[in-house]
């Protein structure tokens, strides 16, 4: 009875006295999608038992790791999460990777139904000359290393040019910008770490250029993130009026979502003027700025005199074939060349294939799936990134994790899973995983990460100071 | 920007520990200092009366009918001032995924759908509020977060309606009693 021991008189008694065995169910992956996939199976099943497996120590994936660490409302969702963890019908074994550990089909064995969420580990990239250059990161690397991701942890990117350009107009790169040309105190507060805080005290980035390959109307991220950008203390906003040329006519019939997005843009950019005359007539010193170029597709990163760095990038121009989202960028033949000595590609994440006994469609990055049931497997399905692409805020995962749950109790309910014969579940893996010299971090254990990573941030005022180092936090908990 | 306080937000998620229907341990342990702490951080609150519980007596309760996403109807009270996510959590109010973020407008899932003539009275909106009713699933005219409205007697008896999360709406399952 791993996963209810002891713990859990009421349900454990119940599940005893009950004629079927309680379906046991595992989730890979803790972040928003396994966790919100978890929460609506132990809710709307009374009997279910459900195992959350982690790669690493710790839990919630984006929302400890991706989410920026000036915004810690989002982060708000990590107290429904603990709830479930502490769940006596739920438990967490982190540092297990599946593929490695333990494997999808020995899962299979142990569990009735066994559920993918273990989201987007990679990026796309590029593929032009100039990407490996220092200098050049990857968004995914550089938001690891600000929020303390352990595989990031020593990227110490090079803040030591003016200009810093950015390949994507998505909601990461919008994080980005702010996080480079935020004033410290904001961050200060944060939980963002304290080495890349001290970085980004010596940062002498001052112009963020937010570079996308269509228009206005094809930017991904969403309004909240860009008027948050509009309104940063300290940095003023440099949009092209001619950009938008027309485009408050386009939108004119456009869902409100667009609507409203592309007319917070023209107003930005039809302000800009005054806000200039503004601030020269105060004398103030050249503020930060940061800006948003479209139709521009990066063609190479230009390398320094001696080759050592980057130290610009060029970039073709296009004009769109077609209107709307699928608008396409088709190059004009001109090209532009920009100075700037740090080049962030923010393209998208992508997910990769965790076991071969798990389909995997490489040209969309995602398990083929209806509903969440991943296709020609029974008994196997898969939510959040890994099912639907590497996009959408929060509240998308949520539906989506409770669509793929949805299947899942439809399959116990409708007898498509059989759940006569019981399965072992952490019984079984856990003979897998000592075999194989693995130890798990239960929740409890993360528990005392999380106590000793609120005690250091205490002194500094932060509400954590995160442990970045994998080996440290499993001292923490005496592995 | 109408933001809760720390006092209000702890509350919040302290009441919605209670609301896991399977769970039979007690919610002693609250929220996590780390987080929740963070989000209160630094914002305004609301004004608040603690003073206001205790001279409440039941006629000063609002009473406010939800449709559920599978067409259940709950009802349950308030106090003038509470917001709409402060009746559900602290009735528990069984409602998927609903107030993710605590009350700090940074998701869409307490969104609401409003009888029109309720509508017309509310408070007028916020930028902020209306940039995340963009991202709401299955928005209406009369759309608002629940969050940012606060019960007033002329609400009494008001009903409003929480909208299908997906676009298909699915026939939804529930085991939780048959086990």
């Amino acid at each position: 009875m791993a996963g209810a021991g002891g713990r859990a008189p009421l349900g454990l008694r119940r599940w005893l006295s009950s004629p079927a065995p309680a379906p046991r169910v595992c989730v890979v992956g803790s972040g928003p999608a396994g966790f919100y996939t978890a929460q609506h199976i132990l809710k709307h099943h009374g009997g279910a038992l459900v195992d959350i497996y982690e790669k690493l120590p710790v839990p919630f994936g984006l929302v400890r790791f991706g989410v920026a660490p000036d915004h810690p409302e989002v982060k708000n969702v990590i107290n429904t999460f603990t709830q479930t963890a502490r769940s006596e019908r739920c438990a967490y074994y982190g540092n297990v990777t599946v593929g490695r550990d333990v494997t999808v089909p020995e899962l299979q064995q142990a569990y009735h139904a066994v559920v993918l969420s273990y989201g987007a580990e990679d990026n796309r990239v590029l593929g032009i000359p100039g990407e490996n250059l220092p200098g050049v990161y990857t968004a995914r690397a550089f938001v690891g290393w600000y929020n303390g991701l352990p595989e990031n942890r020593d990227l110490k990117p090079d803040l030591s040019c003016e200009t810093a350009l950015i390949l994507g107009h998505g909601n990461v790169a919008l994080d980005i910008a702010r996080i480079l040309l935020s004033p410290l105190q904001l961050l200060r507060k944060t939980d963002i770490t304290d080495s890349s805080l001290a970085a980004l005290a010596c940062s002498k980035v001052k112009r963020v250029w937010l570079v996308g390959r269509r228009g206005p109307l094809q930017v991904a991220f969403t309004i909240k993130e860009l008027r948050e950008m509009i309104n940063l203390p300290g940095a003023r906003p440099v949009l092209d009026p001619a950009d938008f040329t027309g485009l408050e006519s386009a939108v004119r019939d456009a869902p409100r979502p667009r609507k409203r997005l592309t007319e917070l843009m023209i107003k930005t950019a039809l302000e800009k003027p005054v806000e200039m005359q503004a601030a020269a007539a105060a004398g103030a010193a050249a503020p930060r700025e940061w800006g948003l170029k479209f139709q521009r597709s990066p063609q190479e990163v230009l390398p320094s005199a001696d080759g050592r760095r980057a130290r610009g990038i060029r970039m073709a121009l296009t004009c769109l074939e077609g209107s709307g989202d699928s608008a396409k960028a088709v190059p004009t033949g001109a090209v532009e060349e920009l100075e700037c000595g740090l080049v962030l590609s923010s393209i998208g994440y992508r997910s990769l294939p965790l076991d071969p006994a798990v389909p995997f469609d490489s040209q969309h990055g995602v398990i083929p799936n209806s509903s969440g049931r991943v296709q020609g497997v029974p008994g196997l399905y898969c939510s959040g990134w890994v099912k639907r692409g590497p996009t959408g805020v929060i509240i998308t995962t949520m539906n989506d994790s409770f669509d793929t749950a949805q299947s899942v109790l439809e399959d116990l309910q409708g007898g498509v899973l059989d759940t006569s014969p019981p399965r072992e579940g952490f019984g079984l893996v856990e003979s897998i995983l000592r075999s194989r010299g693995v130890r798990p971090v239960s929740f409890s254990d993360w528990e005392k990460i999380d106590a000793a990573e609120v005690a250091r941030g205490k002194a500094a005022g932060k509400p954590r100071e995160k442990i970045v180092d994998p080996v440290e936090m499993l001292q923490i908990i005496g592995h | 920007m109408a933001a809760p306080g720390p006092a209000r937000l702890l509350r919040a998620a302290a009441a919605s520990s209670r609301r896991w229907l399977f769970s039979s341990t007690s919610p002693a342990a609250g929220p996590r200092p780390g987080y929740g702490g963070a989000a209160a951080a630094g914002r305004t609150a609301r004004p608040f009366s603690l003073s206001a519980r205790a001279v409440l007596s039941s006629e000063d309760k609002i009473t406010v009918h939800f449709i559920n996403r599978d067409g259940d109807k709950l009802t349950a009270q308030g106090k003038p001032g509470d917001s709409l996510l402060d009746v559900v959590v602290d009735n528990n109010l069984d409602i998927d995924g609903f107030g993710a973020c605590e009350g700090t407008l940074a998701c869409s899932t307490c969104h609401l759908i409003f009888e029109d003539h309720i509508f017309e009275k509310l408070d007028a909106i916020t930028d902020e509020e209306m940039d995340m009713l963009d991202l709401a699933y299955g928005l209406t005219e009369t759309s608002r977060l629940g969050c940012q409205i606060c019960l007033k007697k002329s609400m009494n008896d008001m009903t409003v309606r929480v909208p299908e999360a997906v676009a298909d709406a699915r026939q939804s399952v529930d085991m939780s009693k048959n086990s």
